[in-house]
């Protein structure tokens, strides 16, 4: 990634989520919790600006971690792709 | 049919899309057709003509001379024509033109040089890997290859296509011929084709220019008899008989070596013909027509559109078992019930397995036919329509034949009952906007011929009775029926999912009689209303009451003699369940005014409960109806939906009999005002119009003050509308000032029942500023709204202000300005239903397949996770408050009541 490409972090902006790859070894029991194969996730592309700080590469795990309005705070995961 | 088979659920693998080759168009053909005839004169289809016996059966009793099948088996067989010259498909004009101006018309290949070929083959391989859409691909193919003006393979100069909407082509201005067309495209290499996102071995590029048209077998396009005995042909065949005329023509003037110029028109004229016959909405030609004018509908007309293949018979189908009548009210039944005329019921029917248990009973409805007259104190029993017996045969009952019927069912048989008092059936109301559009509700056969039900399932359905119809769906499974009635019965729909409150509750009378029973009316001595006990007698029959009678008073009449009495309010109690503790001010209450103002109980506008009594306060909007109806609310939270219909039912009764006994009426004169308040509305009238005027003088001799950011024309807009708008807020104070609750429009009014002060004010004090897009009317004649005024007037009269009331009646001026007012509503309403009618069908397009798994995630039919937890919290919102989980403020106030009368606590 170039500093260009980093002048502006986007993490670093209040509406936008916290996103982190979800270490290797907790996405089978991740999986597991909802009977699933990794496809059955959500979708991110790797071209995501979120996704690219993280450095995340298509086939790894995101887990984004957001303020709801019903829940108070909520966790997703989406899988990472390759953007078309 | 095979069951095994056909009951198996499937899945598609792939699919692969492709283009005729004209071999393959002769190969499907089961004849060429030649003449443009369709039958002789003895009524019989003439061989090699449109209708000819090999493109399939219409008629019954015959057989396919393709296939030897007969009407239904046989599927229709393809025919062809031979076309003299080729011609464009129009459905791919687009992709010929980009093949065109990506390809060199010398060697056919695509304008690329080696290096960026390579490039462009690198880049399609990893689409191809991946199972990416190659067709985004082509666009930048033909995109970046068109630029190109030379090609690097043969140095041939590539010359700028243009199109003529929508089929004739032009290379530098000059014309193509169709032919020219398809000899370009016949050069360009198989290998070139997948970079122009084409499978070389499904779809050739000439093959988009058709030599060969195939025609559609008679199935798809039969013809009608009439009853005059007059044939009618299909649209398709009055275009292919339109495509073979001009095809003989052309091909007869073409091989007698006509003028070029002449072959040229007709090959057009071809051209024209196979077009509209393809589309006949197609941009840039005229829709073919009918000898009546009706344009045609050729193939995409059939397919495209609400009324097409796609929406009107795929995506939704006519049904069976279904019932549509116009609607009208009746305030004697259960929300729960839907009332179904005789008719109707008679027709629809209910599946019943016989087994060895109900079979004495399924017998017994046999034997009494299909129209069976009713017992004495019966308006109507359920008959039996039909018999379908094990082996899948169905036997139609009739009274001449029902005893045999009846003598030979067996078990296994189904009986088709018709309908009963308490079927379960699903009714409907168009636009279904929402889940409360479709509800399950209970039959109540009963004479008439419309469908009833009670009101407060009016704003659930958007419906009056002005004519509106509703559609009735009768269940024919006992999974179904069960799961509508969990689900969909009225009395599960009284909450919510948007707000988490109820959104079915009391309308209109209900509110205005439970208002003027339970509120003290000033009397401070009162507890609501004072029924003589005969009258609250009849109010409690009326709901079915049993229990313990409400307390009773004596007290002398006016002439003296000691009567018996009940208060209002404890006849409320009655309804109320025994825990019920609740408090809030009432919807009638004046804003502004004080708690303890508004306890006192000359005022009763702070509803009290308590333990299930009505102590204080009167019941009005915001206790019983939708939307904001505490004691509803309440209700149908602690006790559930059976309870809260129930207390719903009797609320809506009790209001209509009170109102019955008292007599509740409006008429003109509640708009009727003093005339002192009249002239004091006139003066602000006028005081209104020389401060408009004052403030045009401002602005016209620059005095002005111009408000931070705007401009002075805005300024004094903006200072006008004030100022009228004051006006008719004064004028509705002054309204108020003159009316009381004894006037039935103010009661209705500020109990929530029907109206507002605002529309008493307009129509008893002043109607106030008319706009048109949030502004002063401004359009009209040059420089004026109306010829009434003078060129330029910017003052109140001449820009919309109304200063009449409805009842005193508008002025000419005002009453235009005021049309106008009203017309931009009507338009905006027309506007916005279309709009977002579209919104909703895309919306539930991609929404329809998702649904909430055990575990509590949303998933879609494939599988695939939507959301991880329904609503991120999981919390189904008609079964919360207000959308909360948990109502704190209530496990509070009912810990502490509990705790303070020292029973068992805890929530
Ligand atoms: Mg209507
Ligand atoms: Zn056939
Ligand atoms: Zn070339």
């Amino acid at each position: 990634m170039t500093d260009e490409d980093l002048r502006f972090n986007v993490l670093n902006h209040e509406i936008v989520p916290l996103h982190e790859i979800l270490p290797e070894d907790e996405v089978a029991p991740l999986l597991e919790t909802y009977d699933i194969v990794k496809e059955q996730l959500p979708k991110i592309k790797s071209s995501d600006p979120a996704v690219k700080v993280v450095g995340a590469k298509p086939g790894q795990v995101v887990r984004i971690t957001r303020a709801s309005p019903t829940a108070g705070r909520f966790t997703a995961y989406r899988l990472v792709v390759e953007a078309i | 049919m095979n069951p095994t088979l056909t009951n198996q659920p499937k899945k598609i693998g792939y699919m692969e899309f492709g283009l005729l080759s004209p071999k393959e168009v002769r190969g499907l053909s089961a004849t060429k057709i030649i003449t443009a005839d369709t039958y002789d004169d003895d009524g019989f289809p003439i061989e090699m003509g449109l209708m000819d016996p090999r493109l399939g059966v219409i008629e019954p009793g015959l057989r396919c001379k393709t296939c030897g099948q007969k009407v239904g088996d046989c599927p229709g067989h393809f025919g062809h024509i031979d076309l003299a010259m080729p011609v464009i498909h129009v459905g791919c004009a687009r992709t010929v033109r980009d093949i065109l101006r990506s390809s060199c018309r010398g060697c056919g290949k695509v304008l690329f040089s080696e290096r960026i070929r390579e490039e462009y083959d690198r880049i399609l391989a990893s689409y191809l890997n991946e199972g990416k859409d190659a067709s985004v691909l082509a666009k930048k193919v033909a995109k970046d290859a068109s630029n190109v003006t030379v090609c690097p393979h043969c140095g041939r100069e590539h010359g700028a296509i243009d199109v003529d909407k929508p089929t004739t082509f032009r290379e530098n201005g000059h014309k193509m011929t169709p032919s020219e067309v398809r000899e370009w495209l016949e050069k360009v290499p198989d290998e070139d084709l997948p970079l122009l996102g084409l499978n070389p071995a499904v779809c050739r590029p000439e093959w988009m220019v058709l030599t060969v048209l195939p025609v559609p077998p008679v199935t798809m396009r039969p013809s009608i008899t009439l009853e005059s005995g007059e044939r009618s042909e299909d649209d398709l065949t009055h275009k292919l008989v339109d495509v073979i005329r001009i095809n003989q023509r052309l091909q007869e003037n073409r091989d007698a070596g006509a003028p070029q110029l002449i072959v040229e028109d007709l090959w057009e004229l071809l051209q024209y013909h196979i077009t509209t016959y393809f589309d006949n909405q197609t941009a840039g030609i005229p829709p073919a027509r009918h000898r009546s004018g009706r344009p045609l509908k050729t193939i995409s007309q059939r397919l495209k559109g609400k009324e097409g293949r796609f929406r009107s018979n795929l995506s939704g189908k006519r049904v069976n078992f279904s019932a549509r009548t116009v609607i009208s009210p009746d305030p004697n039944l259960s929300i729960n019930e839907v009332g179904c005329p005789i008719q109707c019921a008679r027709e629809l029917t209910v599946p019943v397995r016989v087994t060895p248990a109900n079979f004495a009973h399924c017998q017994e409805l046999i034997l009494r036919g299909n129209d069976p007259e009713a017992p004495a104190g019966k308006l109507y029993i359920p008959g039996v329509n039909y018999v379908r017996r094990a082996d899948g045969r169905r036997v139609k009952v009739t009274d001449k034949n029902c005893e045999e019927v009846a003598k030979r069912l067996d078990v296994g048989s189904t009986v088709e009952r018709q309908l009963n008092d308490g079927d379960v059936v699903l009714f409907n109301r168009q636009p279904t906007l929402h889940r409360m559009s479709m509800m399950a509700h209970t039959v109540r056969v009963m004479p008439g011929k419309t469908f009833r039900f009670n009101l407060p399932c009016c704003p659930p359905y958007n419906a009056d009775f002005d004519g509106d119809e509703m559609n009735m769906h009768i269940l024919q499974g006992e999974e179904a029926r069960s799961e509508a009635e969990i689900l969909m019965k009225v009395q599960e729909n009284i909450r919510s999912p948007r707000f988490g409150g109820p959104i079915i509750g009391a309308i209109h009378d209900h509110i205005s009689g439970n208002f003027l029973l339970t509120w003290n009316f000033f009397n401070a001595d009162a507890k609501g209303a004072k029924l003589p006990i005969e009258d609250a007698t009849q109010v409690l029959a009326r709901v079915g009451f049993r229990g313990q009678a409400p307390p009773v008073f004596s007290e002398k009449d006016e002439r003296g003699e000691v009567r018996k009495y009940v208060w209002g309010k404890d006849l409320f109690s009655t309804l109320l369940p025994d825990d019920l503790n609740l408090q809030f001010r009432a919807a009638a209450c004046p804003p502004g005014m004080s708690e303890e103002e508004a306890r006192k109980p000359e005022n009763d506008y702070w509803v009290v409960i308590e333990d299930g009594q009505l102590v204080a306060g009167g019941i009005d909007e915001k206790s019983i109806a939708s939307f904001k109806g505490v004691i509803l609310d309440a209700i149908s939270r602690k006790h559930g939906n059976a309870r809260a219909r129930e207390f719903l039912d009797k609320v809506t009764k009790i209001g209509n009999g009170f109102l019955t006994l008292r007599g509740f009426s409006t008429s003109i004169d509640d708009e009727d005002i003093p005339d002192s308040a009249r002239e004091e509305i006139d003066e602000k009238a006028a005081e209104t119009r020389r401060r408009v005027d004052a403030l045009v003088a401002s602005y016209a001799d620059g005095t002005l003050q111009a408000l931070p950011g705007r401009t002075m024309e805005e300024t004094l807009e903006m200072e006008i509308m004030r100022e009228t708008g004051q006006a008719r807020d004064g004028a509705g104070e002054v309204v108020a000032s003159q009316v009381g609750m004894t006037n039935s429009a103010v009661l209705m009014a500020r109990c929530g029942a029907r109206g507002s002060m605002l529309n008493l004010s307009q129509m008893a004090g002043m109607v106030g500023q008319q706009a048109v897009r949030g502004e002063r009317i401004k359009r009209g004649y040059k420089n004026r709204t109306l010829p009434h005024f003078r060129w330029g007037d910017l003052g109140a009269n001449a820009k919309g202000f109304v200063a009449s009331s409805y009842k005193v009646g508008l002025t000419p001026t005002e009453y235009f300005f005021h049309s106008m007012g009203g017309r931009e509503g009507l338009v905006d309403t027309a506007v916005r239903t279309s709009r977002s009618g579209y919104m909703q069908r895309r919306l539930i397009n991609a929404l329809e397949d998702l649904k909430v798994a055990a575990d509590g995630s949303v998933r879609n039919t494939a599988g695939t996770l939507i959301q991880f937890q329904y609503g991120e919290d999981g919390i189904d919102p008609t079964r919360s408050a207000g959308g909360e989980g948990i109502d704190y403020d209530f496990v509070f106030t009912e810990v502490e009541r509990r705790s303070k009368k020292g029973k068992k606590g805890g929530a």
